[in-house]
């Protein structure tokens, strides 16, 4: 079968992780490397850094810590924020990075994921698509974490997005994200009905008992986990081991 | 970038005596390839001629990316006739996913294309009955090493192999003799070759590098080669 990954999700800012609840009231968590390597130690399935304030331009940006981190953790490692053309992701993935994820760029110029996709392959092509509620069943997609509206529905965003290159889809619940009150299920659901390609939920995790629901309810390909790892109330070993519960049912 | 700090931390002095010389013909991922190895404690040289290959006592092939390409630029590089025959000097040869599927004899990817020929096998797409595969596989499984293979009798195979969980990014895979098979794993009922080995030829479909403590267990289980 296939595994579902368990994904340690660090939005960073500056030279620190930070946590913030609905993308935003961020909190200062530590040093991203660190925590980095602590996930790697515990058995995390990979990486993903957020520059919350897409700093790829100035000086100690994010692909510096990219850099020390693929020195000594030889996971996937999946880098966004503020990338915008098919240098820059030529920059992260020269840092280290194995993959890129792309948010505010692919909903004003939707080609450059056909771009870096081809300049690349699919498999380094990330969509992050930051979703929130507008109606029972509804979702519009936002950009610049969470904070403006494009009045794109994120199930047809989805249809493109996989269409024209993508490799994977990051699906973040804005509603959900920081709240520790479960995954947003029906907007997972909603996502999974369409997509052809791997689908990573993230936002809302807080208890174990919220991945029992996740799996019994949809089929995802991916979990990220941010909040849950930061303040340890769900430990990669416990998810891991919740997940493999799930396998012998 | 500075491997010096890496390999003065090393923990295992014995792989500080092998240089592994890495084939550089532009593709994908040479420098995280590079990095495991210098982690190890390795010194690593990267091959961009014949003379370096010539030279090299440890040849890995890395590479992501369509296999055409990746035949094209080992062409455009000219170093197709210099792995051939480092591979038949009986020195140890690994090919890491894109890399791997290059020692074969063809692929079917975009369209019929030659391989390196160095194994016998042609590359295919992964098929599977279960209509909830998708393709490519990107994820992590678990690795079963092939009871028929050879060296299933040694220790230090099974120890690293049997139910290793690593990590993978690909559309295709060799498809290839039953007793070269060094590995399998599992996708949606689909049997992927995972890893292969025939004398001193490997073939790693799934990212060592990337595979996290399991990975790098399988980088030294290539090095023990001698």
């Amino acid at each position: 079968m296939n595994k579902i990954r368990v994904i340690a999700r660090l939005d960073i800012k500056g030279a620190n992780l930070i946590k913030g609840v609905h993308l935003e009231g961020l909190k200062i968590i530590g040093d991203p490397h660190t925590f980095a390597h602590k996930y790697y130690d515990e058995g995390a399935d990979e990486l993903i850094y957020i520059d919350s304030v897409a700093s790829l331009y100035e000086r100690n940006n994010i692909l510096d810590i990219v850099s020390k981190t693929v020195e000594d953790v030889f996971i996937p490692l999946t880098v966004g924020g503020g990338i915008r053309s098919v240098e820059d992701a030529k920059k992260a993935l020269r840092a280290g990075a194995d993959k890129i994820a792309i948010n505010t760029a692919a909903i004003k110029n939707p080609n450059i994921i056909t771009e870096i996709a081809e300049h690349f392959g699919n498999q380094c092509v990330v969509v992050s698509i930051e979703a929130k509620r507008k109606a029972p069943n509804q979702w519009e997609a936002y950009t610049d974490n969470g904070r403006e509206k494009t009045n794109i529905d994120v199930v047809e965003w989805v249809r493109k997005v996989q269409s024209i290159g993508a490799g994977e889809i990051l699906l973040t619940s804005i509603d959900q994200e920081g709240t520790q009150k479960g995954f947003d299920i029906e907007l997972i659901r909603s996502v999974m009905d369409v997509a052809t390609i791997p689908v990573i939920a993230s936002g809302g995790m807080g208890e174990i008992s919220h991945i029992h629901e996740l799996l019994q309810k949809t089929n995802v390909d991916a979990i990220a986990v941010a909040h849950g790892l930061h303040y340890n109330s769900t430990p990669i070993q416990k998810i891991k081991h919740e997940l493999q519960k799930f396998d012998y049912e | 970038m500075n491997y010096k700090n890496l390999i003065m931390n090393n923990q295992d002095p014995k792989y500080k005596e092998k240089t592994i010389t890495i084939v550089d013909y532009g593709l994908g991922n040479i420098l995280s390839v590079s990095r495991a190895f210098a982690y190890l404690g390795c010194n690593v040289a990267l091959a961009k001629n014949s003379d370096e290959i010539e030279k090299a006592s440890y040849l890995v092939l890395p590479g992501v990316g369509a296999f055409k390409k990746g035949m094209y630029e080992l062409q455009a590089h000219q170093l197709i006739e210099p792995i051939k025959d480092y591979a038949k000097s009986g020195r140890p040869l690994l090919g890491i996913c894109l890399g791997m599927q290059l020692l074969f004899e063809s692929s079917e990817e975009i369209e019929i294309c030659k391989g390196l020929e160095i194994l016998s096998g042609h590359v295919k797409r992964i098929v599977s009955t279960d209509s909830n595969l998708k393709v490519p596989h990107i994820g992590w499984a678990n690795l079963s090493m092939n009871p028929f293979h050879p060296n299933y009798s040694q220790d230090r195979f099974v120890n690293s192999l049997e139910k290793a969980s690593v990590y993978f990014v690909h559309s295709y895979h060799p498809v290839t003799s039953k007793k070269n098979i060094l590995a399998v794993s599992d996708y949606y009922h689909h049997e992927i070759t995972s890893a292969v080995l025939e004398n001193n030829i490997w073939g790693y479909q799934f990212h060592p590098e990337k595979s996290g403590k399991a990975g790098l267990e399988l980088l030294k289980l290539f090095l023990s080669f001698s």
